[in-house]
């Protein structure tokens, strides 16, 4: 993170306007978006879903996804147009002078294809080193990522390593034809915390090596602190405000960008008591035959909310579904209310079942997108409390009031909603039932930040008007620190700890817990620096 | 584990043939007897041939000759009078084989004709997406799959046989035929079968790979400098094998079940033809073989396309 890097220009785009066509029009994507970048610097490019972040990274290259198309505009690399050219002038630029590393590591390689040849596929095509001496850098490459036995790791098939080693791997393949530019799109975003501390160090170490110059796409305004010289924000396809990473961070000068860390602010006073709605004790649960949850038991304090984290293959979202019923335990009991439930769903009472209800990660697809708001909501109205007719719909209207929306959404097809909109309608169907849990699979994970922030302060305010329990399950420290009271730590099937709130995020630590918290990024561009620091001494 | 669910498909569907024999009216007594034959007649047919005794001890008996390798003899060609020096009645395994041969021998031909020529119609037509190319290609496909197969043989018989009179309308063939004389006997049969699979073939080779050119691995590999043809054939049809083969594998088998209608138009002489001659004539041993032999193949033909799917694709290949 030296900020005083050579200033020769590579790459300056300027007044960039890009349409995509989606549900049969044109949409303005980007509305003249300039952006300039020197050798060897790091910029981030920062927004929410939407804002057009993706498509300025895929722009730096002259590349836009199919029915995107360049209106308007120049990209000057090295002083050539890359808008200008032909499919075919690009694509001996692409992957050899700019390289790009994707999302998600897993679906961007090639099943059918070992990992090495993968690698050095790109660097192959240039033709300049014979293909031995390809794989011996590559092999140094996977070891200055530190990836586990570098040596034989490129043997493997991509589905034979896991998501934060491919995610290296895909550096490594970025960075082997040594290419003046790397862009990176959103390349931590579906790792566990704190495999992104390994990914991201690993990155920022082999760019400052090569200093090579890299556009950090990310919606995470921590991350991009640690990785970035300077951070540019967008939104809605036009820029916000650029400035270098410290004085962003201390000295953000537009709303906008002060609203993207406001989840971070919400704290929630923590409260319980021993009346507990809620125990699971001693349960064991497998899929098939591999087992994943061993010997776990939680309490749920009445009218409080219990986060449970954990990265993923903790067990948390299947301990949702012991508590459910959706996957019967193999061992241990369930008491709900004072009375044991049976593991098996189908043998629980209407009444059983009413009480508890869940609300999924993705709203997309918890919903049937043939059925209308009134519909969706309606049905549990009917189904648990037997109501009809008018009394339903103004019992509908009643729900929609609550979780801030109004009858003009009745007859709304969840398409015709917003991301935000339609987790709020998951939110009134559970409601629907009147229930005395809701389990909330991470329920916010899909969201952006400020719908987030909504979101979780409707989930507050309905806690405190209706008494209603809350089981949270989620990987985000941020949304932890605001809504639970207590936490449950999982790791690899068991519970680590349980406790109130003050009591696990303060020392001292179980070591996993303390692994789990300090891997999660903070506003400072020296986090990951000081950390790297601290647990190599 | 598949091999022993293909068996067990397999004689599952020699019982549904079995029973439905049962159903028809008539047997082979009856057909042959005509209507004036006498009671008795009938009665002393259907106990030298067996018929007399219940369907599910003829069933059992039939089955366990075949374990031996025994499919029994046809009812056809079989001497009225016992022990006559004349009985012409032939054994059934006799009597496939050449038959055998030349439907094999015919869809043979098609299929190496029809599978290469349907995988480059359809890579080409997933390369050249929506251009008129595809377009006229995969309209055309819709044609000749959705038109019947005698339909799709009289129209070739109407233009090549008889408006353009190029190759025979009767496929002759036997023992002596040259191999250059059977092409070009068979050139109508093989035509016509070729066309009524290529159409299915090419479409689901078309939209395989366009479904995995949709797939984050293919953007990918565009960004790191693929070109056209390379992102098709290295980085799409790898992964798109496993479909593929079971497409391939399914017009196969329709093929062989094509060959009954074109062997009759073209008076061909196959194991089809043969087929529908024996339900006329109720001949229960070879309409059961020739059954098997049909459900066999189908079996082996989906077998082996799920071997490729499982070769083709690494994650099958090497567990974690």
């Amino acid at each position: 993170m030296t900020s005083n890097k050579s200033k020769e220009l590579l790459l300056e785009m300027k007044n960039i306007h890009i349409d995509g066509f989606s549900d049969e029009r044109w949409h303005k994507i980007l509305k003249g978006v300039d952006l300039t970048l020197h050798r060897g610097e790091i910029l981030g490019l920062i927004g929410e879903s939407g804002a057009g972040k993706s498509t300025m990274g895929k722009a730096a290259m002259g590349y836009t996804q199919p029915g995107c198309k360049i209106i308007e505009g120049e990209i000057n690399f090295n002083g050539i147009d890359l808008a200008k050219l032909t499919e075919f002038e690009k694509r001996k630029i692409w992957g050899t002078k700019i390289s790009y590393v994707a999302q998600s590591a897993a679906a961007s390689f090639n099943p059918a294809h070992r990992l090495m040849e993968q690698t050095i596929s790109a660097a192959n095509r240039l033709n300049i080193s014979p293909t031995d001496v390809l794989k011996k850098d590559a092999v140094q490459l996977y070891e200055s990522l530190q990836l586990p036995d570098a040596e034989n790791i490129g043997d493997r098939y991509p589905h034979q390593v896991s998501g934060g080693q491919l995610q290296r791997i895909m550096t490594a393949m970025a960075m082997s034809p040594r290419p003046e530019l790397i862009i990176f799109d959103e390349p931590t975003t579906a790792l566990d915390v704190t495999t992104q501390v390994e990914v991201l160090s690993a990155m920022r170490s082999i760019v400052d090596k090569f200093n090579t110059a890299a556009i950090y796409i990310t919606h995470d305004l921590a991350v991009v602190a640690q990785m970035a010289d300077r951070i540019k924000v967008l939104r809605y396809g036009e820029e916000v405000e650029e400035a270098e990473t410290r004085d962003m961070l201390s000295n953000p000068k537009e709303e906008y960008t002060k609203s993207l860390w406001s989840v971070r602010s919400l704290i929630k006073p923590e409260e319980t008591n021993q009346d507990y709605i809620l125990s699971i004790k001693n349960i064991d649960a497998a899929y098939g035959s591999s087992k994943v949850l061993h010997n776990v038991s939680i309490d749920i304090p009445k009218g409080k909310t219990v986060a449970i984290v954990g990265e993923s293959g903790s067990g948390k979202s299947t301990t949702a579904r012991v508590i459910t019923g959706l996957l019967p335990q193999l061992k241990g009991e369930i008491i709900f209310d004072g009375k044991k439930l049976s593991p098996k769903l189908e043998q629980r009472s209407k009444e059983e079942l009413r009480k508890i209800q869940i609300i999924f990660q993705m709203p997309d697809t918890a919903m049937n997108p043939r059925q209308t708001v009134d519909e969706i909501i309606g049905r549990p109205i009917e189904f648990y409390q037997g109501i009809k007719g008018k009394e339903r719909e103004s019992k509908v209207i009643e729900l929609l009031k609550m979780i801030e929306l109004d009858e003009t959404f009745l007859d709304r097809l969840p398409s015709e909603l917003s991301g935000g909109q339609k987790q709020r309608i998951c939110i009134a169907r559970a409601l629907a039932a009147n229930p005395d849990l809701i389990i909330c699979d991470e329920v916010t994970s899909a969201l952006d930040q400020i719908v987030q922030e909504g979101i979780l302060r409707l989930l507050q305010k309905l806690q405190k008007d209706l008494g209603v329990t809350y089981i949270f399950i989620t990987h985000d420290i941020a949304t932890v620190k605001a809504i639970s009271d207590e936490i449950v730590v999982m790791y690899q099937g068991e519970v680590v700890e349980q406790g109130l709130k003050s009591k696990i995020l303060n020392p001292p630590y179980p070591d996993y817990t303390e692994l789990l918290l300090s891997s999660v990024p903070e506003m400072d561009p020296d986090w990951l620096t000081n950390l790297l620091n601290k647990r190599s001494s | 584990m598949r091999l022993s669910l293909g068996l067990i498909t397999v004689f599952a569907f020699s019982v549904i043939i079995f029973s439905t024999f049962s159903f028809l009216p008539g047997d082979f007594a009856t057909e042959i007897l005509g209507q004036s034959a006498t009671k008795s007649a009938v009665k002393a047919l259907r106990a030298e041939l067996g018929l007399d005794k219940p369907p599910v001890t003829r069933y059992f008996d039939w089955l366990g000759n075949v374990f031996q390798g025994d499919f029994g003899s046809s009812f056809s060609g079989r001497s009225k009078v016992q022990g006559d020096q004349g009985d012409r009645s032939r054994e059934v395994v006799g009597l496939i084989i050449p038959r055998l041969k030349n439907t094999l021998f015919l869809t043979g031909v098609a299929a190496m004709l029809a599978i290469p020529l349907s995988l480059i119609l359809g890579i080409s037509a997933a390369l050249y997406r929506n251009s008129y190319y595809d377009r006229s290609a995969t309209g055309v496909s819709l044609v000749t799959v959705s038109s019947p197969e005698f339909f799709t043989a009289y129209i070739f018989i109407l233009l090549l046989a008889t408006l353009f009179p190029v190759f025979p309308t009767i496929s002759n063939v036997d023992e002596t035929t040259s191999l250059a004389e059977r092409f070009y006997r068979t050139a109508l049969p093989v035509f016509t079968l070729t066309l009524i699979t290529m159409g299915h073939m090419m479409r689901m080779t078309r939209s395989a790979i366009i479904n995995i050119l949709s797939s984050e691995y293919i953007e990918m590999a565009k960004l790191s400098g693929a070109s056209r043809y390379e992102v098709i054939v290295k980085h799409a049809l790898p992964n798109a094998w496993a479909p593929i083969s079971q497409v391939i594998a399914i017009n196969l088998a329709y093929m062989l079940i094509g060959s009954v209608v074109v062997e009759y138009v073209f008076n061909y002489q196959g194991i089809g033809r043969l087929m529908v001659g024996s339900v006329y004539n109720r001949d229960l041993p070879v309409v059961q073989a020739c059954a098997l032999i049909f459900a066999s193949t189908y079996v082996i033909l989906n077998l082996i396309a799920d071997l490729i799917g499982i070769i083709s694709n690494p994650r099958l290949l090497y567990p974690k």
